[in-house]
């Protein structure tokens, strides 16, 4: 009976926890008007991370109400969690054809928009002692060449750029982001890799790029989108708008990213 | 045979815990139960077969095993010696020795791939001088993902079988050696039996903590399929690709996981009998 009677406090004790953390969902959402405020929530490519990074922090002081959280990874690792129901405002993937995933899941509030584009560059260790100048460089004997698997924007885009060179090489690793790639060649274990133009700037020297012709070259187009499940519309939206406006894209040209 | 059960009955009502205590543990349960179910649950079993038995599952699987028992011999071959030492031998710094070889234990593994880096990386402490002695390059290698598992799972078997000596009562081998037994003989007769439980019982946790070995793997030897990526890798890149194959991967890696502990508790308790419900 005794064991009854606590068994019963105990549901009783998890309804209210429940409850109040649903009570508390509504309080932040239902603060509308035009003062925006509650808690924001954007999943955002890795390849963004320091400009996204910078952008919050202009962003949180034109809407000081506003508490941002940033959560980068891959687009394809992202759109996965989106899609497995992860609590996100806004989205912003490195390729279209990630977005169009989340899209034809039902998930995006309204149309998503280009915002900004990358090239890709060779990135190379710091002097380039493996003498990398051309894509073909990268088929050399002896150059560790890393890329991610082709789920990942940026693995798909080096794929095009080796068909488009006709270079056929031989990975020594697929990681499972970009960085992973940055990461590996400014610690000089591996040579090479193709990323974004941005990233090469943001290793701040660590890591040199070479910059790859027109020809062969991929632009990537980087989608950004409000979210239907949003729990705070508002706030997602003035972010969308704060990136596509003036501040938010000369934050982004300082990174190296392209104007749609 | 009334009267004995009568008093076992008895006793086992005595020693009861409390009904909060049972209703607090039973949300504990649940807590550990509930993924698992949910994961069996998600599972798409009528291609679970064939999920299980596509090429890269296959080639995962196989490269896992064979790397998660080389890091269990090489955790054996090296940790046992360890253990004897730092159980016996009172040296100066031994709390210091232990505490660094063990330091894996408790460190993110990510951190282990790049302390790996700094040691055996090419541009590591021994990097050059392993290639120009041996032709070896670790990162990017199957040799590669063996060291990053070692170097997680040995400190479980080095913890395991150190307890074990500490606990023995060494006067059995002073015994024997007085008796006339050779160093070796003593070793091989009274200790090694002595210590087998928990030498198994360190192997058996130590292949089990190398087979869903992530962290350190693939910052260390990155991910390839045939050459560097794991179960675990695979399972974690599946997630996008296929995530009913990743869902599969994982019930399996439970199944493996949770037979080793099932098994792991009689030999852990060496066939205990003491509570009745070793079960």
């Amino acid at each position: 009976m005794g064991l009854r009677r606590v068994a019963f406090a105990v549901v009783v004790l998890l309804v209210l926890v429940v409850s109040t953390v649903a009570c508390g969902r509504s309080t932040t959402t239902s603060a509308t008007g035009d003062s925006i405020s509650g808690s924001l929530t954007v999943s955002a490519a890795s390849s963004l991370q320091g400009a996204f990074t910078d952008i919050q922090g202009a962003f949180i002081k034109a809407h000081p109400g506003v508490n941002v959280t940033i959560n980068f990874g891959a687009s394809s690792t992202l759109a996965q969690q989106l899609i497995a129901g992860a609590p996100v405002d806004v989205f912003a993937s490195a390729d279209e054809a990630t977005m169009t995933k989340v899209s034809d899941a039902n998930l995006l509030n309204g149309q998503s928009q280009i915002f900004a584009t990358n090239s890709l560059e060779i990135i190379v260790r710091k002097g380039n002692p493996s003498r990398i100048t051309t894509v073909s460089d990268l088929s050399k004997s002896g150059v560790v060449y890393v890329t991610c698997a082709p789920e990942v924007p940026i693995g798909k885009y080096s794929a095009q750029v080796l068909q488009k060179a006709g270079v056929t090489v031989k990975p020594a690793s697929l990681e499972p982001d970009v960085k992973g790639i940055v990461a590996k060649v400014t610690a000089g274990e591996a040579d090479a890799g193709i990323v974004y133009s941005t990233d090469v700037l943001a290793t701040k020297g660590a890591a040199e790029g070479v910059v790859l012709p027109n020809d062969i070259n991929v632009t990537a187009s980087y989608p950004i989108a409000a979210l239907s499940t949003s729990h705070n519309l508002s706030a997602a939206q003035a972010w969308i708008a704060f990136i596509a406006g003036p501040e938010g894209q000369s934050i982004l040209k300082s990174y190296g990213f392209g104007s749609p | 045979m009334s009267r004995a059960s009568e008093t076992q009955r008895r006793s086992v009502e005595l020693h009861r815990p409390p009904a909060a205590i049972i209703a607090i543990a039973a949300i504990a349960i649940a807590f550990f139960a509930l993924p698992f179910i949910g994961l069996l649950w998600k599972v798409p079993w009528s291609d679970a077969w064939s999920l299980l038995t596509l090429n890269s599952s296959l080639t995962a699987l196989r490269l896992s095993i064979e790397t998660s028992l080389l890091a269990t011999a090489l955790s054996i071959f090296f940790g046992a010696p360890l253990a004897w030492v730092l159980a016996r031998y009172g040296f100066p710094g031994r709390r210091i020795v232990r505490a660094l070889c063990l330091l894996s234990l408790v460190l993110p593994p990510v951190v282990g791939g790049v302390a790996l880096f700094a040691a055996y990386g090419r541009r590591g402490l021994l990097g050059d001088s392993l290639f120009d002695w041996f032709g070896l390059r670790l990162p990017f290698s199957t040799a590669g993902v063996v060291l990053a598992q070692t170097f997680i799972a040995m400190p479980f078997l080095v913890l395991t079988v150190e307890a074990a000596l500490r606990g023995l009562d060494h006067r059995n081998e002073d015994a024997a050696r007085t008796l006339g037994a050779s160093r070796w003989y003593a070793f091989r007769r009274v200790t090694l039996p002595a210590i087998r439980p928990a030498l198994i019982a360190g192997a058996v946790l130590a292949w089990a903590r190398a087979l869903g070995e992530f962290g350190a793997t693939i910052t260390f030897a990155g991910n390839f399929p045939g050459r560097t990526q794991t179960m675990p890798l695979s399972v974690y890149l599946a997630l996008e690709s296929n995530p009913g194959q990743a869902l599969v991967l994982s019930v399996l890696m439970i199944a493996i996981s949770f037979g080793v502990l099932l098994g792991l508790r009689d030999q852990w308790l060496g066939g205990s009998t003491t509570n009745g419900d070793s079960r």
